[in-house]
């Protein structure tokens, strides 16, 4: 839990080309994701963006607490119109969330930031994308 | 005489020790330790010298049997060669207790020059075959212990080999990856699948993984859960898991073990697998164009 005379370490939201990227460094608390869900959503409001990025490369630990609050994020920016697309999850966090019993449905996800913008960009105009 | 029964020791194994070899290396005879098919005589009679030359020269050094410690600095030469004595009958086969027997054979030549030479003083002769008969056993433990470390070690070779000879990833094509698995997959291994898998998912990038399961023999309710966490899985770290192989027997107990596979693309074949991968990441072939090799 956070201290509460510490200044609370807010999270921020960079913007890239039409998406926004959120880069979650260290275990969330309550506040924090209360925090975070308030001014990414305000965010995607003002900004227009139609993609979020959340990079999840830096958690070695994702409990069900915070796997909700990033599936609930999710589809609050869906109603807001844009696509949100979960990246970074490290293969021993995949294998506890599964064995715990959580799918993430419903949210989208890529291997890096790189891959997920690709995944937004394709969804939004659909062209083929020629790798051979 | 020396009073120390250590000095004594070291005395009559040089006094005698042309006479002690030969006789340690007929006692080996006897004992059926020379096994010609596994190790020439010349070869053992070489070893059971330097053997011997070591034992006296560490027992020059030491100052009593009983206070003696194997792992001590004078031993480190007759340790290391015992040790190596030991690996080369592990190699060549040899079992445990004839490796004991080697360095127990001794027991026997020492005993009757130590009769010999002290006639006159039984008290002498039980003191210091007792020392011997201690120091020999020493020795002989040491080398069932090392002839178990061996052991050991090429068992866990072995499980290692086992271990990445079962679970190859590999790439197929740019963003796609196969995991042909062979043979049962129980927890274990599936857990050790599911590691590497993602693991290679990462490092190579990879949007399409490809879990052929022709060569796994039976589904039950445990693999088929399996197979769908690693689907699960795959899918939190952003790429797409294709099931290719099952069997029409397969498919049948599936159904009827009531397990769902829903969000698993499955075909029937590792080659229409890799056909679905390559046409969703967008790759084409064109009739006459030169290969990418």
């Amino acid at each position: 839990m956070a201290d509460p005379d510490l200044p609370r370490r807010e999270i921020q939201i960079y913007r890239v080309h039409d998406c926004l990227l959120i880069a979650i460094q260290d275990d969330l608390d309550d506040g924090m994701v209360i925090a975070l869900q308030d001014s990414l959503m305000q965010r995607i409001v003002s900004s227009g963006a139609h993609g979020v990025l959340i990079d999840i490369s830096a958690l070695e630990i994702v409990d069900t607490f915070t796997g909700r609050m990033l599936a609930g994020i999710a589809r609050m920016a869906s109603l807001l119109d844009a696509d949100c697309v979960l990246v970074g999850m490290r293969p021993a966090v995949a294998i506890t969330l599964v064995e715990l019993g959580m799918r993430l449905e419903g949210v989208k996800t890529a291997l890096n930031v790189d891959r997920g913008l690709e995944l937004i960009r394709r969804s939004l105009r659909p062209v083929p994308v020629n790798a051979g | 005489m020396p009073a120390n029964s250590v000095k004594r020791l070291a005395q009559l194994l040089d006094k005698h020790f042309e006479r002690i070899l030969s006789d340690w290396i007929r006692a080996q005879a006897d004992a059926g330790l020379l096994r010609p098919e596994l190790m020439s005589e010349s070869e053992i009679r070489r070893q059971s010298r330097a053997v011997l030359t070591e034992l006296v020269r560490s027992l020059r050094q030491c100052e009593s049997v009983r206070g003696m410690d194997l792992e001590s600095e004078i031993w480190s030469d007759t340790r290391s060669l015992l040790q190596s004595a030991t690996d080369q009958r592990v190699e060549r086969g040899f079992t445990p207790t004839e490796m004991a027997m080697f360095i127990l054979a001794l027991k026997q030549p020492i005993f009757e020059r130590l009769r010999d030479e002290y006639e006159d003083d039984p008290g002498l002769i039980a003191n210091d075959a007792w020392e011997s008969s201690w120091l020999l056993d020493q020795l002989g433990l040491y080398t069932s212990e090392v002839y178990l470390e061996e052991r050991q070690e090429i068992i866990e070779r072995q499980q290692r080999e086992m271990i990445e000879l079962s679970t190859p990833v590999v790439q197929l094509w740019d963003r796609i990856l196969a995991l042909p698995l062979i043979g049962t997959l129980d927890s274990v291994r599936a857990q050790m699948v599911m590691e590497n898998l993602l693991q290679a998912i990462v490092e190579r990038e990879a949007e399409f993984a490809i879990i052929d399961i022709t060569g796994v023999p039976t589904v039950d309710t445990l693999v088929a859960q399996n197979l769908l966490k690693t689907a699960a899985a795959t899918k939190l770290m952003g790429a797409i898991c294709i099931i290719s192989g099952i069997r029409p027997q397969i498919a049948q107990t599936i159904v009827h073990l009531g397990v769902d596979l829903p969000d698993v693309i499955t075909k029937a074949d590792l080659q229409s697998a890799l056909a679905y991968a390559l046409s969703a990441t967008g790759v084409t072939f064109s009739p006459g164009a030169r290969s990418r090799g």
